[in-house]
C-alpha cells in the first residue's frame, strides 16, 4: 500500500486517507467500496421494506377478496391504507434512512481521517 | 358560474409569477447562475420549489378526477408519485448531486464518458419532457374552458406565453422562487376549499359514498353536453330534455330507459333531485360498490392486477428519470443537502396527496353530472361551487382555479427549462461559444420546447390527465431508471451497455406510448401491454444493460474508480485536484 509525502501527512491528519481515496490505492479502493456497500445495503433494505409491504397489497386484494371491502375506522381498508396511512409511513421511512445514511458517512469520514 | 372571480384569480397568479420571475433577471449573471442558481438554494426552499414543480396538473386535477371516475385502483397514482420520491432519495439523490452533473445527459457523459450515450439521453429527456408537457397544457385548456367557457386552446396558449416569457428571461434562480411560491398557492388552494367542503359534508350527516350503489343527483341538476356523448343509464329516469337524444330532437320530458343512449352536442338534460346519474360510456365505473373496491377493472383494464403492478413500477421507478426534478438536485450545495431536500419534498408531497382523494370521493356524491359528461378531471374546480353557496363558493372556486393555474405554470416552466437546456446544449450548439452567446440557443430552445407539445395538445384529446402523465413515467422508468441505478451503483456498466439498454427500454416504452395513443381500439392483452408497458420494458432495459455491459466489459473505462469516489465519497473528504489535503477540516461541520 503506497502512501506518499510523510511530512504533509504528519502535519494534517486525514490527508493520507484522502490521498488514498484520490489516487485509488488499494486502501482507497477498499474504503470507497465498503462505503458503497453499506449505503447500498441500507437503501435496498428500505426499498425492500416498502416494496414488500406495498407490493404485497394488490396480491392480497386479489387473493383475499374479503379485505377489499373490510371497514376500519369508518373507511374501507384499501382507502385507509393507500389514501392515508401510506404517506406518514413513507416519510417515517425516509427520516430513518437519512439519519442512518448520514451516520454511515460520518463513520466513513472518521475512517478516512484515521488512515 | 364563478367566472369573474376565477379570471381575476388566474390573472393574479400569472402576474405574480411573471413578477417574481423577472426579479431573477438582474441576478442571473453567469451561465452557471442561469442554469442552476449557483447551487446556493437551501434545502427547504429547494424542497418547496421541487414540490411546486412536481405537483402538476395531474396531481392537482387529474388524481381527483381519476379517483372519482375509477375509484380505489387510482389511489396508486398518488402513492406512486410519492413513493417514487422515496426511491429517488434512497438510491439517487446524494450520488447524483456529487457526480457534479447539471442534467441527465451530463450525468450520462460524466459516468460513461460517451458522447453517444449523452446524445441518446438528450433525445429521451426531450421525449419525456414533451410527453409530460402535453397533459399540463391540456389541463390548462380544460380549466379555462370549464370555468369561463373560453375556447379550448386559450388556456394552453396563456401557459405557453407566460412560460416562454419567464423562463427565457429569468433562468433557474427566478424559477426557484416562482416554484416555491406556487407550492404555497397550490397547498392553500386545495386545503381551504376542502375544509369548507368537509364542513358541509359533515353537516349533511357525512353520508358514505356507497350509501347508494348508483351515483345520485343530490339536487335537481341540468346537465349540458358540450360534445356528442354516449351515456349508460342504469336506473330508468325521466329527464327534461332540450336537444337531440338518440337521434331525435326533443324539447319535453323524456323517459330514458336503462341502457345506452346517444346525446348530441349542445343538448341539455334536466335531472330531478334524487335521480340516478347516467355515466358516459367507458369513462367511469357506474356502481359505487365496485368503485370503492380495488382491482375493479376500471378504465377498461381486463387485467387489473397486471395494470396495477405496471403502474406501481412506472411511478416508483419513473420519478427519478423526470428531467425537471433531477435538475433541481444540482442546486443543492452538497450531497447531504440533496438528501435532506428529497426528504423534505417527500413530506410536502405526502401532505398534499392526502387531499385530492377526498375531492374525488366527495365528487362522486355531489357532482355526478361530471360522470355523465366525462369531465371528472374538473371535479376539484367545480366541487367548491357545488357545495358552498353564494359568494363564498365562488371565491373558493376562484381559489382552486388559481391553484390549478399555479400547477400548470410551475410544472410547465420546469419542464420547458429542462427540455430547452438540453436542446440548447446538445442540439443547437450551445456548448461551443462564449457565455453570452450561450443564452441565445437557450431562448430558441425554450420556444421549441413548449411549442411542440402545444401543437400536440391541440391535436389530441380524450386520455384523462393523470393517465396521460403515466406515459412519461413509463418511458422514464424504462430508460433513465436503469441508467441511473446501474450507473451509480455498478462499476461494470459500460457505454455500450447503457446505449443498448436505453434503446431497448426507452424505445419499446416510447413505441408502446405511440401505438396505444394512435390505436386506442385494441383489446385484451395487447391493449394492456401497450397502455401499461412498464412491467415488461423496465426489466428488459435492466437486463439488456447488464448483459451488453458484461459482453463489452473489456471496454470499461479505466478511471471508473475515481468516478465512483466522486459520486459516493462525502464532499468533506473529497480530494480536489493536486492540493488534495487542503480542504479545511472545519468544513465538514459547517
Amino acid at each position: 500500500m503506497q502512501r506518499g509525502g510523510g511530512r504533509a501527512t504528519r502535519l494534517r491528519p486525514g490527508a493520507g486517507g484522502r490521498r488514498d481515496l484520490h489516487e485509488q490505492t488499494q486502501l482507497g479502493d477498499l474504503m470507497i467500496r465498503s462505503l458503497m456497500r453499506v449505503q447500498l445495503h441500507l437503501a435496498i433494505r428500505v426499498c425492500a421494506l416498502f416494496g414488500g409491504l406495498l407490493g404485497a397489497l394488490p396480491l392480497v386484494f386479489a387473493f383475499v377478496p374479503q379485505v377489499r371491502d373490510l371497514n376500519v375506522a369508518g373507511l374501507p381498508l384499501p382507502w385507509l391504507l393507500l389514501g392515508v396511512l401510506v404517506y406518514p409511513g413513507l416519510v417515517a421511512g425516509a427520516v430513518l434512512y437519512v439519519r442512518q445514511a448520514e451516520r454511515n458517512e460520518h463513520e466513513f469520514e472518521d475512517l478516512v481521517d484515521r488512515s | 358560474m364563478s367566472s369573474p372571480y376565477a379570471v381575476v384569480a388566474i390573472a393574479v397568479v400569472t402576474v405574480v409569477t411573471v413578477l417574481i420571475g423577472s426579479r431573477g433577471l438582474r441576478r442571473s449573471r453567469t451561465t452557471s447562475d442561469f442554469y442552476v442558481a449557483s447551487r446556493t438554494v437551501s434545502p427547504i426552499w429547494n424542497a418547496s420549489a421541487i414540490s411546486g414543480e412536481y405537483l402538476s396538473a395531474a396531481s392537482f386535477l387529474g388524481v381527483a378526477g381519476l379517483v372519482m371516475a375509477y375509484g380505489a385502483d387510482m389511489l396508486w397514482y398518488p402513492v406512486g408519485y410519492t413513493a417514487g420520491y422515496l426511491v429517488l432519495l434512497l438510491l439517487v439523490a446524494a450520488p447524483l448531486r456529487r457526480s457534479g452533473a447539471y442534467t441527465l445527459p451530463d450525468f450520462a457523459e460524466a459516468r460513461l464518458g460517451s458522447p453517444v450515450v449523452r446524445r441518446m439521453s438528450s433525445v429521451l429527456v426531450i421525449v419525456v419532457g414533451w410527453l409530460y408537457l402535453v397533459p399540463q397544457l391540456r389541463g390548462a385548456s380544460l380549466t379555462l374552458h370549464v370555468i369561463t367557457g373560453a375556447p379550448p386552446w386559450l388556456g394552453a396558449l396563456i401557459i405557453v406565453v407566460v412560460v416562454v416569457a419567464s423562463v427565457s428571461v429569468g433562468g433557474m434562480r427566478s424559477i426557484t422562487a416562482v416554484q416555491a411560491f406556487q407550492y404555497c398557492v397550490k397547498i392553500t388552494a386545495i386545503t381551504i376549499p376542502l375544509l369548507f367542503i368537509g364542513f358541509v359534508w359533515s353537516s349533511r350527516g357525512a353520508p358514505p359514498v356507497t350509501a347508494h350503489d348508483t351515483p345520485e343527483f343530490a339536487e335537481a341538476t341540468t346537465v349540458r353536453f358540450d360534445t356528442a356523448t354516449r351515456v349508460d343509464v342504469r336506473v330508468p329516469v325521466t329527464v327534461a330534455a332540450r336537444g337531440v337524444v338518440d337521434g331525435r330532437r326533443v324539447d319535453a320530458p323524456l323517459p330514458l330507459a336503462a341502457g345506452r343512449h346517444t346525446v348530441a352536442d349542445e343538448t341539455r338534460l334536466g335531472f330531478p333531485a334524487g335521480s340516478a346519474a347516467p355515466v358516459m360510456a367507458g369513462s367511469a365505473i357506474a356502481g359505487n360498490h365496485a368503485w370503492a373496491s380495488p382491482l375493479n377493472g376500471g378504465g377498461g383494464h381486463g387485467h387489473p392486477l397486471y395494470a396495477t403492478y405496471s403502474l406501481v413500477i412506472a411511478t416508483f421507478l419513473g420519478t427519478m428519470g423526470l428531467p425537471h426534478i433531477l435538475v433541481r438536485f444540482y442546486t443543492n450545495p452538497d450531497g447531504r443537502a440533496a438528501r435532506r431536500t428529497a426528504l423534505a419534498v417527500l413530506a410536502l408531497l405526502g401532505g398534499f396527496y392526502l387531499l385530492p382523494t377526498a375531492y374525488g370521493a366527495l365528487g362522486r356524491l355531489y357532482a355526478p353530472e361530471l360522470l355523465a359528461t366525462g369531465d371528472s378531471d374538473a371535479i376539484v374546480l367545480l366541487l367548491p361551487g357545488h357545495l358552498v353557496p353564494g359568494t363564498a363558493g365562488r371565491l373558493l372556486g376562484a381559489l382552486v382555479t388559481a391553484g390549478a393555474f399555479a400547477a400548470f405554470l410551475s410544472t410547465s416552466s420546469g419542464l420547458t427549462m429542462s427540455v430547452a437546456g438540453v436542446l440548447a446544449q446538445d442540439m443547437l450548439g450551445g456548448r461551443s461559444g462564449g457565455r453570452m452567446r450561450r443564452f441565445h440557443p437557450f431562448r430558441i430552445g425554450t420556444v421549441v420546447a413548449i411549442c411542440v407539445p402545444f401543437a400536440v395538445a391541440l391535436s389530441t384529446g380524450g386520455v384523462p390527465i393523470a393517465r396521460a402523465v403515466g406515459l412519461p413515467f413509463a418511458v422514464a422508468a424504462s430508460s433513465f431508471c436503469p441508467l441511473l441505478l446501474l450507473g451509480i451503483w455498478w462499476r461494470g456498466l459500460t457505454s455500450a451497455g447503457a446505449a443498448a439498454g436505453l434503446v431497448a427500454g426507452g424505445g419499446l416504452a416510447t413505441a408502446a406510448v405511440i401505438v396505444s395513443t394512435l390505436a386506442p381500439a385494441l383489446d385484451g392483452w395487447p391493449r394492456e401491454l401497450l397502455a401499461e408497458p412498464s412491467a415488461l420494458t423496465v426489466p428488459i432495459a435492466f437486463l439488456v444493460m447488464f448483459v451488453v455491459s458484461r459482453l463489452t466489459r473489456g471496454r470499461l473505462r479505466p478511471d471508473i474508480a475515481s468516478v465512483m469516489v466522486r459520486m459516493h465519497a462525502p464532499e468533506s473528504v473529497r480530494p480536489t485536484g493536486p492540493d488534495t489535503g487542503d480542504t479545511p477540516r472545519a468544513n465538514r461541520w459547517s
